[in-house]
C-alpha cells in the first residue's frame, strides 16, 4: 500500500517536471533560433541540409554587418534616449499625480482615478492617427521629439495606476507625524512616502523603460529618415526589403536590442515578479 | 474648510503634469478621431466632412468585413488558449518542486522582452524554406507547411504567436491569486475528504475567478488591438486573409495616407475597450482583486 503511493508520487513528480520542460522549450525556443542564427556564416543559413538547430562554424559576421552597413548603433543610441528621457519625465509626473489621487482630498479625486484606468486601456493603435496629425501640425515629425511627446501617454496612466495602489497601502501615521512638524505636502512627498515606495518606483520605472524601448506603431507612424529611427523600426524596416531578408543581420540585430531589457529584468526578478503579482499589467 | 481648499489646491498642482500629457495626447486626439472619421482628411492636407461616407465605404468592402473577422477570431482563439494553458502553467509552476523564482523570470521572458524582438525570432522559425519548424517536419517524414503563406496557415501562426507572448502574462498573474488563496480552506477540504479535482472546482476556480476576469478582459484589449505581431509575421497577406484593424488602419491611413478612413477603422475597436473597461472597473471597484 505505501509503497503504491510512494510509487504514484513519483510519477506524479515526473510527470510535472516534463511538463515543465514542454512549458520551458515553448517558451525559449524562438530565443533559442534567435541565438544560434545570429552566430552562423550566411553559407549556413541559406543550406538547407544544415542543422538549424546547431551552429557549426560560429561567426561574428552577422554582427559586424549592422555595426558597419546599417545604422543599428545610431538606432541603438536613439532608443535609449527616448526610453531614458521620456521614462524620467513619466515617473515625476505619475508619482505626483498617483500621491495626490490616493492621499489628498479634493473633488474629482475618483471620477479621475477611474479616469487614468480607463486612459491606461486605450491601445496605442486607436491613436496613432489623429496623433500624426497633431505631430505633423506640431511640425515635430520625423524627429525623436514626436516620440518623446507621445510615449509618456501609455507611460503615465500606467505607473500612477500601479503606484496609486502601492501608496494606498503605505502607512498614513509617519505622513501625519510629519505634517504635524508643519512639513509640506511637496517634502513629504520627496522625503517620507518616496523612499518608502522605492521597490514600486523600480518596477514602474523598468516598465516604463521597457514599454518605449520596444515600441513599434507610433515609430513607424512619425518617423521615416533612417537616421532618426529607434531599433524596432530600424530592424524590422530596414533588414526586410520587400521579400528580401537579411536573416543573420536580422537576428543579431533583435537579440542585441533584448540584450539591455533582460540584463535589468535579471537583476530585479523580485521587483517584477511581485510587482506583476501587484496588477501591474502591460 | 480652508484646509480643505488648500489640499485640492496642492492636489491639482500635483496632477498638472500627468493632466497637461493626457489631456493634450490622449483626450484630444480621441475627440480628434470622432471627428477625422467624418472627413476625408488626409497626411498632407485638411479635409472637408464627407458625412458617413467612409463608414459606407467600409461597409460595402470585402476587405473590411475581413477584417472584422479576424479580429474577432483571432482575439477568440488566442484569449481562449492563453487563459487555458496560462491557468495549466500557473497550477504546474504552484507545486512546490517548482517555488523558484528563476523558473518564474524564464516563463516571463516572452512577455519581458518588447514584442517586436520575440515576433522576429517566430518570423525566422516558420519561414517556409530556412525556417527550423519545417525541417523538424520534414525530418519526421511529414510535408512541409507553408506557415505564412497559406490563409489557414497564417491565421493559424498569427494565433500562436499570440498566445505565446500572452501565456507568460496568465501564467504569473494567475499564480499571484493562487498564493494568495489561504491555506486553511484547502486544509479542511482535506480533512472533509475532499478529491484534487474536487478541491480545484469547489475552492480554486470561484476564488480564483476576479483576477482571471480581470486578466481575460485586459487581455482582450490588448489582443483586439494588437499591430506588431500581424505587422511583423505578415502584413496583413496572403490577400488580407490575417488582416486586423490595427493593421488595415495603418495601411489606409498612413501608407495610404487617408487619415479619415484610417480613424473610422480604428474606432470599430472602441466598443470592445468600454465594454471590458466597464466589466473590469465593476469587478475593481468592489475590491475583490488584489
Amino acid at each position: 500500500m505505501r509503497k503504491q503511493s510512494r510509487k504514484k508520487y513519483k510519477l506524479n513528480r515526473m510527470l510535472a517536471l516534463s511538463l515543465l520542460v514542454v512549458v520551458l522549450i515553448f517558451v525559449l525556443y524562438p530565443f533559442y533560433c534567435m541565438i544560434l542564427s545570429s552566430f552562423k556564416t550566411t553559407r549556413e543559413l541559406y543550406n538547407i541540409r544544415s542543422n538549424p538547430l546547431w551552429v557549426s562554424k560560429p561567426t561574428l559576421e552577422n554582427y559586424l554587418h549592422l555595426f558597419t552597413k546599417t545604422n543599428y548603433l545610431k538606432w541603438y543610441f536613439n532608443s535609449a534616449l527616448v526610453a531614458a528621457v521620456t521614462t524620467s519625465i513619466s515617473i515625476f509626473s505619475s508619482v505626483l499625480a498617483a500621491y495626490a489621487l490616493s492621499r489628498l482630498r479634493f473633488r474629482g479625486a475618483k471620477p479621475m482615478g477611474t479616469g487614468i484606468f480607463v486612459v491606461y486601456l486605450i491601445p496605442q493603435t486607436l491613436l496613432f492617427i489623429p496623433l500624426a496629425k497633431v505631430v505633423n501640425s506640431l511640425g515635430v515629425a520625423n524627429s525623436l521629439w514626436s516620440l518623446i511627446l507621445t510615449y509618456p501617454t501609455f507611460q503615465i496612466p500606467f505607473s500612477t495606476w500601479l503606484l496609486m495602489g502601492y501608496f494606498r497601502n503605505l502607512p498614513r501615521e509617519i505622513e501625519d507625524a510629519a505634517m504635524v512638524d508643519g512639513a509640506s505636502r511637496l517634502r513629504i512627498l520627496w522625503g517620507v512616502v518616496f523612499p518608502m515606495s522605492l521597490p514600486a518606483v523600480v518596477t514602474v520605472t523598468l516598465f516604463c523603460f521597457t514599454l518605449s524601448w520596444g515600441e513599434l506603431i507610433y515609430a513607424l507612424a512619425f518617423i521615416s529618415d533612417s537616421l532618426k529611427q529607434t531599433l524596432s523600426i530600424g530592424t524590422t524596416t530596414e533588414l526586410i526589403r520587400g521579400d528580401m531578408f537579411f536573416w543573420g543581420p536580422l537576428m543579431a540585430g533583435g537579440l542585441l536590442a533584448a540584450i539591455p531589457v533582460v540584463l535589468t529584468f535579471s537583476l530585479l526578478v523580485d521587483y517584477y515578479v511581485s510587482g506583476l503579482a501587484a496588477g501591474g499589467i502591460k | 474648510m480652508k484646509i480643505r481648499q488648500r489640499e485640492g489646491l496642492v492636489a491639482y498642482t500635483f496632477l498638472l503634469p500627468a493632466l497637461a500629457i493626457v489631456l493634450s495626447m490622449v483626450a484630444l486626439p480621441l475627440v480628434m478621431s470622432l471627428y477625422l472619421c467624418f472627413t476625408d482628411t488626409r497626411i498632407d492636407r485638411p479635409g472637408k466632412f464627407i458625412g458617413i461616407e467612409n463608414f459606407r465605404f467600409l461597409w460595402q468592402s470585402d476587405v473590411f468585413w475581413t477584417t472584422v473577422y479576424n479580429s474577432i477570431l483571432f482575439t477568440f482563439a488566442s484569449v481562449v488558449l492563453k487563459l487555458l494553458i496560462g491557468l495549466g502553467v500557473a497550477l504546474l509552476l504552484f507545486q512546490p518542486q517548482f517555488k523558484n523564482k528563476w523558473i518564474r523570470a524564464i516563463v516571463l521572458l516572452p512577455w519581458v522582452i518588447p514584442s517586436v524582438f520575440g515576433i522576429l525570432g517566430w518570423l525566422w522559425i516558420l519561414d517556409p524554406l530556412y525556417g527550423s519548424l519545417n525541417w523538424i517536419l520534414t525530418h519526421l517524414g511529414l510535408s512541409k507547411i507553408p506557415w505564412l503563406a497559406s490563409p489557414f496557415w497564417a491565421r493559424f501562426s498569427v494565433i500562436l504567436v499570440n498566445t505565446w507572448r500572452g501565456v507568460p502574462f496568465f501564467a504569473i498573474g494567475l499564480l499571484g491569486g493562487l498564493v494568495g488563496i489561504p491555506k486553511e480552506i484547502y486544509e479542511a477540504a482535506e480533512v472533509d475528504g475532499a478529491s484534487p479535482l474536487k478541491k480545484f472546482w469547489a475552492i480554486t476556480l470561484p476564488l480564483l475567478k476576479p483576477p482571471l476576469l480581470v486578466i481575460t478582459l485586459f487581455s482582450i484589449v490588448m489582443t483586439i488591438s494588437d499591430f506588431s505581431i500581424v505587422y511583423i509575421l505578415t502584413r496583413g497577406g496572403p490577400v488580407n486573409a490575417t488582416q486586423v484593424f490595427a493593421t488595415l488602419a495603418y495601411q489606409y491611413g498612413l501608407s495610404g495616407g487617408k487619415l479619415g478612413m484610417g480613424a473610422a477603422i480604428s474606432l470599430f475597436m472602441f466598443p470592445f475597450l468600454l465594454v471590458s473597461a466597464a466589466i473590469m472597473l465593476g469587478i475593481i471597484s468592489k475590491g475583490e482583486t488584489y
